[in-house]
């Protein structure tokens, strides 16, 4: 049976893991590559690698920590960040990342995930969706949320698959770093509207969140807090999730 | 030391694979030549994408013919994920011809709740085999096409709902696997262990 997957996001700035809360106030966790080993080491499914610096400098350093983690962990590596174009796809496939996420990129060309998907496959382009909540649904914002474009989250989240997106990861930015527990409304529609694995993100406090969204039917829950403040390990996130009978690792 | 060729077709990343090989030991040539590829001593071909522009680069190449001749003189030849795919016939993605060293299709995964088929999954032994030896209980799978299980050449089979796929096959000197064991943590690195001493018989 297909496992459910718990992957902890690693947020990247300027070389080092951060932290922040609703994508501000950033606070400092450690070097990427040493806490992309310790949590494979935890166990894991799957580790997300998001570059939240821009500028070509930042990106040429990407590419360098990308591939020293590429090959030195041995389970599948998501990037993202910043990824505007086809050429930003392929490097970072070439460098080592298993697959590779697209965000504000896809909402003003949506295209792009069409070119991407065509190229190199859907399954190794996940299309990312920043949602805030508004008095009807949820909203895609773009820019880490510093840009609105009137656009329906889940009416998005159908167009990128199919525009060829293998995958969702879809951060509810009410709920991201406030440790407030996933917005389960949002997972709840976006279940019924495609077909592709979606990966919850944002909210997460305690294992039991985790559970929680898992327990809805998404294949994968994405997390940061709880992991770099050392509260909790992913084995013990798993743990809580076996005793609600979810398939895990 | 065992040394092995990973086939550089310009279609993927070979480098988690080529790193992983290295963590097993072998001494790892990467490339893009048919005389080298034909004059290995044990080959891996992966990558990710499609198989229809798998299939172009390998034709366009000369690597397709490099691979039919050195597996016509038994060297072991393992397929990583579409890697595994283009062994076959011909694929329903693309529809396009692929190398035909194993009998049989590849088609869209029919009876999935959700495709691509992403993420951890079982790896069920069929058929006695050097390679069933020591595979991964579960292992990581990225990918929307598969052999079906009761091609003549499958090893080991994985459920996805109500869709079962082949995830492991071989015949003869040519084997595949459509999960990825640079991926699979320590249970890929042991598979490809036993693979690095495998002699390509059965």
């Amino acid at each position: 049976m297909l496992r459910r997957r718990i992957i902890p996001c690693l947020d990247v700035s300027g070389g080092r893991v951060v932290k922040g809360v609703e994508f501000v106030n950033l606070r400092d966790c450690g070097e990427p590559v040493d806490a992309a080993l310790r949590y494979a080491d935890q166990g894991a499914d799957e580790l997300c690698w998001l570059n939240i610096t821009a500028g070509d400098e930042a990106w040429d350093e990407l590419l360098t920590q990308v591939a020293d983690a590429g090959t030195r962990i041995d389970v599948p590596l998501t990037v993202g960040g910043g990824v505007s174009d086809e050429p930003h796809v392929r490097n970072l496939l070439g460098a080592g990342a298993d697959k590779v996420s697209i965000n504000s990129a896809a909402l003003d060309r949506p295209e792009l995930v069409t070119e991407c998907a065509d190229r190199h496959g859907s399954q190794c382009i996940v299309v990312a969706i920043d949602a805030r909540r508004t008095a009807s649904g949820w909203e895609a914002v773009a820019s880490g949320g510093r840009r609105t474009t009137g656009r329906d989250a889940v009416e998005w989240a159908q167009q990128a698959v199919e525009r060829g997106a293998g995958e969702l990861l879809v951060t509810s930015m009410d709920s991201d770093g406030t440790q407030r527990g996933y917005a389960l409304g949002l997972y709840e529609r976006l279940l019924a509207a495609v077909d592709v694995p979606i990966i919850a993100s944002g909210g997460a406090s305690s294992p039991e969140d985790i559970a929680d969204v898992l327990a809805l039917g998404v294949s994968a829950a994405l997390a940061a807090s709880i992991f770099h403040d050392g509260l909790h390990t992913v084995e013990e996130v798993k743990q809580t999730c076996r005793k609600r009978n979810l398939p895990m690792r | 030391m065992t040394t092995v060729t990973v086939v550089d077709y310009g279609g993927g990343n070979v480098r988690s694979l080529c790193a992983a090989l290295e963590r097993c030991g072998a001494e790892v040539t990467v490339s893009s030549d048919p005389a080298v590829v034909s004059s290995s001593d044990r080959l891996m071909l992966a990558g990710q994408g499609a198989a229809g522009a798998t299939m172009r680069a390998l034709d366009t190449t000369g690597l397709a013919e490099a691979l039919r001749e050195a597996t016509a003189r038994r060297i072991p030849l393992l397929g990583v994920c579409v890697g595994l795919q283009v062994l076959f016939e011909h694929s329903e993605e693309d529809d396009c011809v692929c190398l035909g060293l194993l009998p049989g299709s590849i088609n869209r995964i029919d009876g999935a709740e959700r495709l691509p088929h992403l993420g951890w999954n079982d790896v069920e032994p069929l058929a006695e085999h050097p390679l069933t030896v020591d595979l991964p209980t579960v292992a990581y799978f990225a990918h929307s096409y598969a052999v079906a299980a009761d091609v003549p050449s499958a090893l080991a089979v994985t459920h996805i709902d109500a869709a079962t796929i082949a995830s492991v096959v071989g015949g003869g000197p040519v084997a595949g696997v459509q999960f990825h064991p640079e991926r699979s943590s320590a249970g890929g690195r042991q598979f490809l262990q036993r693979f690095l001493v495998w002699d390509g018989n059965a």
